[in-house]
């Protein structure tokens, strides 16, 4: 029987991984950038965005993108509010920003979107799980800043 | 179609250290010790809500149904928070959270108020995700109907 050895390194490693992903899926909508995350993870801004596309197969940046855009098809779905306010509270500092970011990882744009979905009346967290945009396709990203999304 | 089933008896949680889960399950989250059996070839601890039948099987990960690479697998998946969840109720959701928070548990969202109540997320020692809610009274039909202004997740 017995109880198991400590978390390898690599173990130790996913669970750092794991709270700054977390405190993107929290802070979403905050400018959020790499020292801050890395410093959560216990690790240097230089290894971070490495580290990060190791473990979760992306780079931080766009799994931020991917979470902003989540939370914005679940607004888009269940209220009526002007997509520029829908843009502005996920996080994006540009309506067009967000509209060519939206387009890219959803396919369609944010009006397209609205238009075709109704509500989904099921716990947020399996909302936010399940309708997490897959990527589209592989994304080069600048690692500078994670959070900005601005022009 | 029942097919006779009648509850849900036990739901495997996948842990990487039985002493340590059954201190957050009992101590944090207020689980009920039901069994603790060693039964040579594995530890059989479970836990559970007082006053539900359902248990928790705080199964240690690397069991010989899976090879070494496998459990490694698990482990990793477990740790990487890509795993399942549990979705608990409170009666009073914001004193489980603020309970849990002075307690340094890892708390992944605060409280939020959704159309069929209020909830927030954690996560259990070793990666797993918990989320603790507090219905509201709303029939289906008028959480649908909220969903037209719900604002946060």
């Amino acid at each position: 029987m017995g109880q198991p050895r400590e978390l390898s390194k690599r173990e130790d490693t996913h669970r750092r991984m794991l709270r700054a992903r977390d405190e993107m899926d929290r802070r979403y909508a905050e400018p959020l950038d790499v020292p801050t995350l890395a410093a959560i993870a216990h690790l240097s801004a230089s290894q971070f965005g490495r580290v990060f596309k190791d473990v979760y197969g992306e780079t931080p940046h766009r799994y931020l993108q991917r979470r902003r855009v989540e939370r914005a098809m679940t607004l888009l779905r269940q209220t009526d509010r002007p997509v520029t306010d829908i843009a502005w509270d996920v996080g994006f500092a540009s309506l067009g920003t967000f509209s060519r970011t939206f387009s890219n990882v959803v396919g369609l744009s944010p009006t397209e979107f609205r238009a075709r979905h109704a509500p989904i009346a099921v716990p947020s967290c399996f909302i936010a799980a399940w309708t997490r945009p897959r990527e589209p396709h592989t994304t080069v990203v600048s690692e500078k800043h994670v959070g900005t999304d601005a022009d | 179609m029942s097919n006779h089933i009648t509850s849900l008896h036990i739901r495997s949680v996948p842990v990487l250290d039985q002493d340590e889960a059954l201190d957050f399950y009992t101590t944090h989250l207020g689980f009920e010790a039901r069994d603790d059996i060693d039964l040579g070839f594995m530890r059989w601890l479970t836990v559970g809500v007082p006053g539900q039948d359902t248990s928790l099987l705080l199964e240690l990960v690397g069991g010989p149904q899976h090879d070494e690479s496998t459990a490694v697998q698990v482990r990793e998946l477990v740790t990487k928070g890509a795993l399942g969840g549990l979705f608990l109720h409170s009666s009073d959701v914001h004193a489980t959270y603020a309970a849990l928070r002075d307690a340094g548990v890892e708390i992944t969202q605060e409280p939020v108020e959704q159309p069929y109540g209020t909830d927030f997320g954690l996560r259990d020692p070793f990666g797993n995700h918990v989320r603790i809610s507090q219905p509201n009274a709303a029939p289906p039909q008028e959480v649908q109907d909220t969903y037209e202004g719900a604002t946060t997740a």
